[in-house]
């Protein structure tokens, strides 16, 4: 059968793996941290030695009901560590501690942004488990492969959501949404290239006006939102084709091939695992207090959401402005911190989403690291506040002051930047003008107005730019007017 | 004098008086040790050198000051699935032979707290799977008593040990009864404290719902003495109980069982109960009552589901428990593989013995897609009852007399055959397990051909006291615990 022609609708689900920002493991109390040398980071705990017993890591309990709260889930204050049993040599105990049947968090939504409306995303569950440890097979001898567990044990919230997205920009939409939520609670930093933040989508096609679900697939191996997006994007074409040809999808997991663009069959259904999830004996069930959740509740901090709302409300920025700024905590905390001591909200947003941002793009670095201060950024506005130097100026130095770690103070004073408010030394300049232009003097005097704008141009020019255009426009029309 | 023969109490005063040296204890031990353990070979491996090391520095570290802990100085065994810093713990399986843990199970950091020294680690049924200690990679131990018979199992190694007076004390672990009835077939003490009451930190997991470490002694004093050193709450496992730890010893205090009342469960008197056995244990009854204790009726409804629901349970958690033994990071790994694949699966055939890959599918089949619900599940839920039916009857009475096991120690082999009639000889101390009370085993008797008997007596979670009551009275209204093997 050819089914050439019939349209499509996509269905996706995601399952998005948080690393926490705790400092000690899940279950031990090694150390938690990236990229140290193989194996440093274990403890008999988690290299899963016989005897050795889990201990649950409060913070990262504490992580995770913050995260749930913020996702808007119901917090279940009974919840209980399952083992999901399988053999992989970067699992240590031959099982994943996990939870299973009561999740400690269920049932959540949040709101993103599709276009000009906005989309509710329901979150099912999001639960805490142990993080594997990493297989290295690229050494010198091939014939060998090695076991780094630094990473075995480090504590994972498994956020997992209903299939209730429509496209590839759905799914970047809420992974963003998702990101800046856990950077905003400091649960998580939202790496995807070191693997801190990983999504896993599941995606399914349905031709248009149908109920029921198409056959699913699992997507792994992917870590940057442009590869979600190419990702899903080559994966609904497949799905496509094969529909269209009359072909039928397997349920399985396929794998996203960076350097060919392409997924690839990893496991089929008939090779899923089974994982004999039972209750972990080892961990008695937890079982929160409502007191303690309520606190937690209390304690949070203003979401991006109700931040940009704030920011459209209390600053009377643009809802753009608002967007832009509140993208990442880092950054609205960058532009928070400069309206406290320059309190002009449009003119801050203008430099913070222009200048900075820029210089922070090219750089791949956060408002949080930012080498001009948001006291710098502040100065420099001063400066043209003052009129010591023209906006011109500033926007030109701002490259310099980013880049060199100097005050504007001392960027401006060593290049000689300084405004020239001074009547004298411009009606001199202003004389040089005209006597070159005297064609242009008589147009001006003749009633042609708009020449004023090439004499204030000339000025500027022949000043090196340092004039002060207001009080240039002020000595230009006394002078012409002779 | 013996210093073998003395008990805990008897040693720990002589040594504390300062009327012999901790040098003087190793070689009393090592002696003895050397005489009768190619007899009954309850050791896996022996550290007496080591030991005498420890004995030298101690007596010198004290020089004619006092002992000022109960535990300082005197020899132990510890059963091989305990593990002990630098020195080999091998679980009595192939796939541990070589395995030297880095850490001590808290049980016996808190021994080595008081200086306590160790003289070797005891034989054991592979991970602590079966009742008879033939289940060990190193081969069989014997029963001091008849070397013809079994230990019991699986803490026959330390049970045998104390009865052989190869160690003053030892310590096992009980997942269905391997502390309490290697005990009785040994005509020793054997105490399971409540789930909870001991870490099990570092004591290799069988069954982590169900696993206890408890001690194996010559007499109910012991018992306590031991017991007051390893209990209490430990940060590095959350099933221990975060509860305070009473001086085990002050229950010792009252001779009588007056005002107790006693239960006994008419389920546990039914078919497959040897009459010597049943006799010997309605007379320790009798005596019981004499000392002022009511006797009463009781009932335990669930006792025939106890097994099923046992071995549902302890082999669900055991096949996972045991995963860990791949070949990548410890103990054994197949020379013979080529693929990872290859590699578990050689290394788990060549690693593991025949009872241990038994239980390991046992407890996958029942926790895999399609049977979870009719077989863990149905298991969670019967223990569930069994668990009440403990709790009903303990609002009855005090405490609960039962056998310990159908039959006195039986012959080598005899059983090894016939996995589900050696199953059924852990039938009364299972539930026990299943419910996470507290319970002795204590010589109440012996058979016509010199075997000895032993009684269980059950108490209330946390009520280790009241059963240490019981068993003190019945023990100090008796001879049978000052009855030794005739092994020389
Ligand atoms: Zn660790």
């Amino acid at each position: 059968m050819n089914n050439a022609g019939q349209a499509y609708e996509v269905v996706i689900g995601l399952e998005v793996h948080a690393q926490l920002l705790t400092k000690s493991k899940m279950f031990c109390a090694c150390g938690a941290d990236f990229g140290l040398p193989a194996n440093t980071q274990t403890c008999p705990v988690c290299l899963g030695m016989p005897g050795t017993l889990p201990v649950i890591n409060r913070t990262a309990v504490e992580m995770a009901v913050r995260a749930g709260l913020a996702l808007n889930c119901a917090i279940r204050s009974k919840n209980r560590f399952a083992r999901k049993n399988y053999f992989y040599p970067d699992l240590p105990k031959g099982y994943q501690i996990s939870q299973y049947e009561a999740p400690i968090c269920e049932n959540g939504v949040v709101e993103v942004a599709v276009g000009d409306s906005r989309k509710p995303i329901r979150v099912r569950r999001a639960h805490l488990e142990e993080d594997a440890g990493k297989n290295v097979h690229d050494g010198d001898n091939r014939a060998v492969s090695l076991v780094d567990l630094n990473r075995a044990g480090t504590p994972l919230l498994e956020i997992v959501t209903e299939p209730d997205m429509r496209s590839a920009d759905e799914v970047v939409a809420y992974l963003k949404m998702l990101r800046d939520i856990l950077m905003y609670l400091d649960v998580c930093d939202g790496n995807m290239e070191q693997g801190s933040l990983r999504c896993e989508p599941n995606l399914s096609l349905r031709p248009v006006g149908q109920q029921a679900f198409g056959t699913k697939v699992e997507l792994k191996n992917i870590n940057s939102f442009k590869f979600v997006k190419d990702a899903i994007e080559y994966e609904i074409k497949r799905q496509t084709k094969v529909l269209n040809g009359g072909g039928k999808i397997q349920q399985e997991t396929r794998l996203w091939n960076v350097d060919k663009g392409v997924t690839a069959t990893m496991r089929s259904k008939e090779e899923a695992h089974d994982y004999r999830y039972f209750p972990d004996p080892d961990l008695v069930p937890l079982d929160l207090a409502q007191d303690w959740i309520d606190a937690l509740r209390m304690a949070l901090p203003e979401l991006p959401e109700a931040r940009q709302k704030r920011f459209v409300t209390d600053y009377g920025l643009p809802d753009y402005d608002a967007g832009v700024l509140t993208t990442s905590k880092a950054l609205a905390d960058y532009f928070e911190a400069c309206v406290t001591l320059h309190n002009q909200p449009k003119t801050v947003s203008n430099w913070v989403m222009g200048e900075l941002l820029r210089e922070l793009n090219n750089a791949g670095c956060s408002a949080a690291s930012s080498p001009v201060s948001p006291e710098r950024l502040v100065s420099l506005l001063q400066l043209v506040d003052k009129g010591t130097i023209s906006l011109k100026v500033a926007r030109d130095i701002f490259p310099e002051l980013y880049a060199s770690g100097k005050s504007p103070e001392q960027i401006v004073q060593a290049k000689g930047l300084t405004q020239v408010s001074d009547e004298g030394a411009l009606e001199k300049v202003i004389g040089e003008v005209m006597a070159k232009n005297p064609a242009q003097v008589a147009q001006y005097r003749s009633g042609k107005d708009t020449v004023l704008g090439f004499f204030v141009g000339q000025v500027m020019k022949a000043s090196g730019g340092k004039a002060n255009p207001g009080k240039v426009n002020e000595l230009l029309k006394k002078k012409l007017a002779g | 004098m013996s210093l073998h023969k003395l008990t805990l109490r008897e040693l720990s005063d002589t040594f504390g008086k300062g009327e012999v040296t901790a040098a003087e204890i190793v070689r009393a031990y090592t002696l003895r040790i050397n005489q009768v353990e190619p007899k009954v070979k309850a050791y896996i491996s022996q550290v007496k050198e080591a030991a005498m090391a420890q004995a030298e520095a101690l007596d010198q570290k004290l020089k004619g000051w006092r002992r000022t802990m109960p535990l300082m100085g005197m020899p132990l065994a510890i059963k091989d699935n305990i593990c002990t810093q630098g020195v080999l713990t091998t679980c009595a399986s192939r796939m541990l032979a070589t395995f030297v843990p880095p850490y001590d199970a808290t049980a016996i950091a808190r021994l080595r707290g008081q200086s306590y020294l160790l003289l070797g680690k005891t034989n054991l049924d592979e991970f602590a799977m079966g009742s008879s200690t033939e289940n060990s990679a190193f081969g069989p131990s014997r029963n001091p008593w008849n070397l013809g018979a079994v230990p019991g199992g699986s803490s026959g190694g330390s049970a045998a040990a104390v009865a052989a007076d190869e160690c003053v004390v030892a310590l096992g672990s009980d997942t269905g009864g391997s502390i309490r009835q290697p005990a009785a077939c040994c005509g020793v003490v054997g105490l399971k404290p409540t789930y909870g009451r001991v870490s099990r930190y570092g004591l290799v997991a069988f069954a982590s719902s169900l696993d206890q470490i408890g001690p194996i002694t010559k007499d109910v004093a012991d018992a306590a003495m031991l017991l007051n050193v390893i209990a209490g709450h430990d940060a590095w496992d959350s099933t221990s109980a975060n509860l305070p730890v009473p001086d085990y010893t002050k229950a010792l205090k009252k001779k009588d069982v007056k005002k107790l009342r006693i239960g006994v469960p008419r389920e546990y008197f039914a078919e497959g109960l040897d009459p010597e056995v049943e006799q010997a244990v309605m007379a320790a009854v009798e005596e019981l009552k004499t000392l002022g204790g009511e006797i009463k009726d009781v009932a335990l409804p669930t006792t025939d589901a106890a097994v099923a629901t046992y071995y549902l349970i302890a082999t669900a958690e055991a096949s996972s428990n045991l995963a860990r033994y791949d070949g990548v990071k410890y103990g054994l790994r197949s020379k013979q593989s080529h693929t990872l694949l290859e590699m578990y699966m050689k290394t788990r055939q060549e690693g593991f013995g025949p009872e241990v890959k038994r239980r390991i599918m046992l407890g996958t089949y029942a926790l895999s897609a399609g049977y979870y619900d009719a077989y863990y599940a149905k298991a969670q839920a019967a223990r569930t009852l069994i668990r009440r039916d403990f709790e009903a009857a303990f609002r009855e009475v005090d405490l609960i007399v039962t056998p310990v096991m159908p039959t006195p120690a039986f012959k080598l082999g005899e059983k090894s055959e016939d996995p589900l009639q050696m199953y059924l000889s852990d039938i009364y101390t299972i539930s026990v397990n299943l419910a996470g009370n507290p319970a002795i085993s204590i010589p109440c008797g012996f058979s016509k051909a010199g075997l000895p008997i032993g009684l269980q007596l059950i108490g209330r979670p946390f009520e280790e006291e009241t059963v240490l009551r019981g068993a003190y009275a019945y023990e100090q209204a008796t001879d049978w615990h000052k009855k030794r093997s005739a092994v020389r």
